[in-house]
């Protein structure tokens, strides 16, 4: 019994902003509508629909998936919404590939929006509520404050400086100055990043992505449909998704042991053996610049504790052997964290159909990879790409 | 392609108004022991995760992290839909298909008494620029509905009240159910006005449990199990998002979910072809709504047929014979658990009291509740 192929077909990305005006459910219409006209179809055309938002807090909305039906094109059709905490936005097409994989349709939409700036002061703040209520709230621990405790130790396992870490920041936000929709591209210098303001040592604020608003889709079609749309349809040829304990204390941080089991999850689907030499460009999710350096390892893209010297020696630049995220990650592009996972799908999309504009890497690259992660340092969502 | 899907192992804590002895995360070890014990398997042996929750009524951003402890699910591929139970049963469904997965876990759990403001939660739904500000609740929106549907369809209040009593009767015959009592109609009609027509007993309270059940593609399914519950239909709809232009006469969400799902499982007559109905009651005039919706009644008829005990425990086709979420308490994302759990229970002839003879096929239906316009049906059978 062979397995239905499915492909992505078509995509959109709104602008990432700090404030956005609109609301959510415009925001999620207008990425849908660029994905549709991007492949020439209209909302009757798509049977199913799957969303990935994160959580509702930020909006002050229960139930943010039914608030946001019908920006997302929900409306009289079936519609779900998927959350794997940050992890959702590479999630969500993994999600839509199952309903076009398992022949319940044939063409599926996959949305993706956040808009963190309606939560007030800072967004940050929604996430005091996604620690343990007993053994973990009541000593008030912020996201920035475990994320510190991850860094230090995985640059205390293999020895390095924070200037190390902060090349993967100087790259991504250099690399976003290419990206249409990008936040905080910029030109800076590692001494900008390891001299900005220290928010909880040794994460600096430069370390780490902005808040965001934005949406970004893709739409998905089984192989005869694809065929019809688009002479350059993108194959999903490998998904994998992996959840560690919630228990984050009792585990040593140095290794992603969860992004490796997802990324061999995905491999093995795909039939990819040595992932360093046969994926040619790759979007590890980067909310702080660490995790790029980390994701790289739990991807098995390099050696562990080797991505830091690689990225030193240029081996990760747009031009590089193994370019990781061109797009400008969400370091460069920015963070709305559901939409970033979309937006990173997107990036490879692009690239493999050689329509990356100023962002392509050479080489033609015909398989790429994107992740993301989330939840308490807990969840990786990986997903393979073939041209 | 044609592979079918059955459910192989299900296990269930019953439902109670509170839970204190307990915490959630009990709750759903409890059920997930006895779910992998009737599937013979252990969680390691299990391909995939899915559970349905949503982080406000759970109390936490991102409830996700607190799925995979007590599910024995560390380090496997487990994921969240922020939807009824009986959807994740879909998307378990869905998995199988793919060809990629053999067996699939899903869980969902009410703890619902640990809200201590549960209107306001309720309140959150609301859509925030256009309908929040008017300040008014779930259960007002719940009332206009009521009073348009009554309206448009010739259902009256009494026969939404018969619906209550038939509901909390069959559920003192279900040792799960945590709200069985003997009612009669004028009871419901003289309870205290909530948002009229809708009165204090035509709303389901709430109850805590969790359920969880273990799917199999087709050949796994034999092999571990003499007697898999298979699924022959399953399809989630969603009407209008917005309050105020959809129909509120019509359960659309109900009506499209349906033709699909009848169309999978073959299903031209839903009366003839299938046994008993579990359908969502959350508000008693929502079981009339729904039974239309679902082609169980004709328009207008479903009260009717109501209170001459056509949908009786004893009757020709009997709706809700666990008591439904009048009955057995609203459980919001395991409601679906519960009512697949009593379709797995009928279809195995394991119901005791409230057995519905000679069940072959059953519906399942869900809806997501005031104000969002989703819903679910599925066509479960033991054939």
């Amino acid at each position: 019994m062979g397995m239905r192929k499915v492909a992505i077909v078509g995509a959109g990305i709104t602008k990432f902003v700090r404030r956005a005006q609109e609301t959510g459910p415009e925001l999620a219409y207008q990425a849908s509508k660029m994905a549709l006209d991007s492949c020439g179809l209209k909302l009757k055309d798509i049977e199913m629909i799957t969303l990935g938002t994160a959580p509702d807090a930020f909006d002050g909305v229960h139930m943010k998936g039914e608030y946001l039906l019908g920006g997302a094109g929900g409306n009289k059709k079936p519609y779900i919404r998927n959350f794997v905490g940050g992890g959702t936005g590479v999630f969500a097409p993994i999600h839509g590939w199952m309903h076009v994989a398992s022949g319940m349709c044939d063409l599926c939409m996959v949305v993706c929006e956040e808009k963190m700036s309606s939560c007030h002061p800072h967004p940050q703040g929604a996430f005091l509520t996604i620690f343990d209520h007993t053994t973990e709230q009541p000593i008030k621990p912020t996201l920035i404050w475990i994320f510190a405790l991850e860094m230090k130790r995985y640059m205390e396992t293999y020895g390095l400086k924070p200037e190390d870490v902060a090349r993967v920041a100087v790259k991504n936000k250099k690399n976003a100055l290419d990206h249409p929709s990008a936040q905080v591209a910029e030109e800076l210098t590692v001494e900008d990043i390891v001299n900005s303001e220290v928010l909880a040592d040794p994460v600096h604020r430069l370390d780490i992505s902005p808040a965001s608003d934005g949406a970004a889709a893709v739409i998905l079609a089984s192989e005869h449909v694809a065929k019809r749309l688009t002479d350059k349809p993108v194959w999903i040829e490998g998904v994998g998704w992996n959840l560690d304990t919630a228990y984050w204390a009792t585990k040593d941080l140095y290794y992603p042991r969860y992004v490796e089991k997802a990324a061999r999850m995905a491999y093995d689907m795909a039939g990819i053996k040595e992932p360093h030499k046969e994926i040619q460009v790759a979007e590890p999710y980067d909310p702080f610049d660490y995790k790029e350096l980390h994701h790289m390892e739990g991807l098995l893209l390099c050696e562990r504790g080797e991505a830091a010297r690689l990225t030193a020696e240029g081996y990760t630049a747009r031009d590089g052997n193994l370019p990781i995220c061109p797009s400008g990650g969400a370091l460069g592009v920015g963070n709305p964290i559901a939409a970033t996972g979309l937006m990173k799908v997107i990036e490879i999309f692009l690239q493999l159909r050689g329509e990356a504009g100023k962002r392509q890497v050479p080489g033609n690259p015909r398989v790429g990879l994107a992740q993301a992660w989330g939840d308490l340092m807990q969840v990786g969502t990986v997903i393979v790409l073939k041209r | 392609m044609n592979n079918r899907v059955g459910i192989i192992g299900i296990g269930c804590t019953g439902f109670k108004p509170v839970s204190p002895d307990v915490s959630y995360r009990e709750l759903i070890f409890e059920a997930a022991q006895k779910a992998y014990t009737e599937a013979g398997l252990h969680p390691k042996e299990i391909d995939s995760f899915i559970s349905a929750t949503e982080d406000f009524i759970e109390g936490y951003s991102i409830a996700d992290e607190y799925v995979p402890d007590q599910l024995g699910a560390v380090m496997k591929s487990v994921h969240t839909v922020t939807a009824d139970f009986l959807q994740a049963l879909g998307v378990g469904y869905m998995m199988v298909k793919t060809g990629q997965f053999k067996t699939i876990a899903i869980e969902g759990h009410s703890k619902v008494s640990n809200i201590e403001t549960l209107d306001e939660v309720m309140a959150f739904a609301l859509d925030p620029i256009y309908i929040r500000p008017l300040k008014e609740n779930a259960d007002f929106i719940a009332g206009l509905e009521m009073r348009r549907f009554l309206e448009r369809t010739g259902n009256t209040e009494e026969q939404c009240a018969s619906v209550v009593v038939k509901n909390r009767k069959n559920a003192l015959n279900n040792p799960y159910a945590g709200y069985g009592a003997i009612f009669n109609e004028s009871d419901v009609l003289n309870s205290e006005p909530i948002s009229l027509p809708l009165k204090q007993l035509d709303k389901a309270q709430t109850s805590d449990g969790a359920v969880v059940c273990v799917i199999a593609e087709e050949s796994t399914a034999k092999s571990l199990c003499k007697n898999p519950v298979w699924i022959d239909g399953i399809m989630w709809y969603s009407d209008n998002a917005n309050v105020w232009s959809r129909c509120m006469s019509e359960a659309n969400y109900i009506k499209l979910a349906a033709k699909k799902a009848y169309e999978m499982a073959g299903i031209k007559n839903p009366v003839k072809d299938t046994q008993f109905a579990e359908v969502c009651d959350e508000y008693s005039f929502k079981e009339l709504q729904h039974l239309e919706a679902l082609g169980i009644a004709r328009r207008g008829e479903a009260g009717f047929l109501t209170a001459n005990g056509f949908t009786a425990l004893d009757g020709v086709y009997p709706v809700n014979p666990s008591g439904g979420s009048l009955g057995v308490g609203h459980t919001f994302e395991a409601s679906g658990g519960m009512k697949v759990f009593e379709a797995v229970m009928q279809l195995r002839g394991e119901a005791g009291k409230r057995q519905v003879k000679n069940a072959r096929r059953g519906i399942v239906q869900i809806y997501r509740g005031v104000p969002t316009s989703t819903g679910a049906v599925a066509v479960l059978s033991n054939e």
